[in-house]
């Protein structure tokens, strides 16, 4: 017996990077730091596609011929695969949409029609836009959007959570990950609160299933939403989780085929859920894609994907206090037990217009800092992409008072040599623009 | 240095030592425009002598393309009639720049010129209106 098999199996990450072929392509001195705006495809994932669509290409669900029960076998055990992989007990509660996005809204349609004037939606400072703006479609019938703080040090204010929830608090919603701080938030916790409240409750996992172990039920939230191109999936397909007697109850979002039991003149029924919520043909080939690469990440194991963001994430860190590049300011906890590969900073202030002309009036000289701008230009002319703005958080940035900022974001292609090229070139940016 | 190198070098002088900058008081018209996508500022003042500009300063915020830019647009203002810079093309702007800026960062290069013009019709609206 090999008792190595028995020692904790650790990949090769420069082996990794091997499988995605767009590195081959781009040249290997590409470094691509914005994966939590999406990530590159591995070649299963896009063998896969390319595989339903040379072989098995037809409508799911009505066709009586064999490629058509052939293709819907293909999406339902799509299904099934990512139902398992989120630690879902029941495929049924897994809704296929375009994105976290979606299902988002789909959640603030469906939920929001049951809500009353008076009654609260409770989110955090630090959500992601997605997680903002449907809510903010329900203020114009009444309904309130209360905000829970963060800490100075970046995560969660939970004593400011828990005194913003009132008996008028219908649903909770918060991102299990944050895309701009990297706070992995304690969302079990969280979910007691609402739930002790009489709360539904709402994860937006579309930073935390790409890269860590997620389990829907342990986690015990009522509905988590995430993206397929962020976890290695193609664009165009996101799930909703819902627990399946909520789903059943709730009202369909878009109607049309594929959702319907039966349709009369005057009214419909509906199909039984997931399917009442997916109307018009879905993306099959995205499905597929996106159980290739659960089945991808999986073969990595997803204890070994978190172990990797946070070593790359301690790195960084480790790095930022050597190199100590004046100005810099980094956002985010320091606890890598609780953080994301997520790295967003700073270089000197970016104050506000207001404060920027009164101290133009004062006769202070605005002019010491580096624009994520061009950070992120100076970056780009080295190879390394990073993204540079607000990361569609602009409350969380207004929150950190600024206007923008760059971000890094690591996944499981990014090695130690990119955190270190990140730096060097941070370094050599900071010096240009000092001189 | 290259032909690039030079003409980064002449931006990021601007950017760093910015030409105009600054209020003007009793200023004939000023106007204060964002690009929304990252929050770069520019604010425009501008004192006219009939219908030529006297004076030009602008107080900003923002990255080196929009400031520098800001810079250069102030100093091409300076003495030229209200028609000359509304005849100003973003183009025109863009290769006195002459960076390969790429669709995002021209945003921010144009800014200044789009404020500065943006400044000047309002003006002539009100005059119109008068």
């Amino acid at each position: 017996m090999n008792m190595q098999k028995d020692l904790v199996w650790m990949p090769s990450w420069e082996q990794i990077k091997e499988d995605f072929p767009i590195f081959r392509n781009l040249g290997s001195g590409y470094t691509y730091l914005d994966s939590a705006a999406t990530s590159q495809k591995p070649l299963s994932v896009i063998n896969a596609i390319s595989d339903f669509y040379l072989y098995h290409n037809s409508n799911v669900h009505r066709g009586i011929y064999r490629l058509s029960e052939e293709a819907t076998e293909m999406y339902d055990r799509s299904r099934e695969n990512v139902s398992r992989f989120i630690g879902s007990s029941d495929p049924r509660q897994i809704v296929f949409v375009r994105n976290a996005t979606e299902a988002l809204n789909l959640l603030s349609y469906t939920l929001g029609r049951e809500l009353v004037r008076g009654d609260e939606i409770l989110i955090t400072i630090m959500e992601h836009h997605s997680n903002i703006v449907p809510w903010q479609f329900l203020q114009d019938r009444g309904i309130k959007l209360v905000y829970a703080d963060i800490k100075p040090d970046g995560t969660l204010d939970l004593d400011d959570l828990q005194s913003k929830i009132s008996p008028r608090t219908r649903i909770v919603s918060v991102t299990h990950v944050s895309n701009v701080l990297g706070t992995v938030n304690p969302v079990s916790e969280i979910g007691k609160i609402a739930h002790d409240n009489g709360s539904k409750f709402i994860v937006d996992g579309a930073q935390s299933v790409p890269h860590m172990p997620v389990d829907v039920e342990a986690l015990g939230c009522d509905f988590m939403a995430f993206s397929g191109h962020k976890m290695l999936g193609p664009t165009g397909i996101g799930v909703l989780y819902g627990r399946k007697e909520l789903l059943e109850s709730m009202h369909p979002f878009m109607g049309g085929g594929e959702m319907i039991s039966e349709v009369y003149m005057d009214h419909s029924t509906w199909a039984d859920v997931p399917e009442k919520f997916e109307a018009g043909t879905p993306d099959i080939a995205g499905a597929i894609g996106l159980s290739a690469a659960v089945d991808y990440l999986r073969s990595i194991g997803m204890d070994n994907v978190m172990k990797h963001g946070r070593d790359l994430i301690r790195l960084t860190l480790e790095i930022e206090e050597e190199e100590n590049i004046p100005g810099l300011v980094s956002y985010g906890p320091r606890d890598t037990e609780i953080r994301g590969p997520v790295y967003s900073f700073s270089i000197g202030d970016i104050p506000p217009f207001a404060i920027n002309q009164a101290l133009t009036d004062d006769g202070i000289g605005v002019g010491a800092s580096i624009h994520p701008h061009d950070v992120a230009s100076s970056l780009d002319a080295s190879g390394i992409a990073v993204r540079s703005g607000h990361h569609c958080a602009m409350p969380l940035t207004h929150r950190l008072n600024t206007v923008a900022t760059t971000r890094a974001s690591y996944y499981i292609y990014n090695t130690e040599e990119d955190v270190r090229k990140l730096f060097s070139s941070l370094k050599r940016t900071a010096e240009v623009y000092s001189r | 240095m290259t032909d690039e190198e030079e003409k980064t070098e002449i931006l990021m002088d601007h950017y760093r030592s910015p030409h105009n900058y600054g209020r003007i008081e009793g200023p004939t018209a000023q106007l204060l425009e964002y690009n929304p996508v990252c929050g770069d500022a520019v604010q425009m003042f501008v004192k006219l002598k009939g219908n030529i500009v006297e004076d030009v300063k602008f107080i900003g915020r923002g990255c080196s393309i929009s400031q520098g830019s800001a810079s250069m647009v102030t100093d091409l203002a300076k003495g030229k009639s209200v028609d000359e810079i509304m005849g100003i093309t973003p183009q025109f702007l863009l290769d006195l720049i002459g960076l390969p800026l790429g669709p995002s960062r021209e945003k921010c290069a144009l800014l200044p010129l789009n404020t500065l013009q943006k400044c000047l019709s309002k003006l002539n609206r009100e005059n119109v209106n008068r």
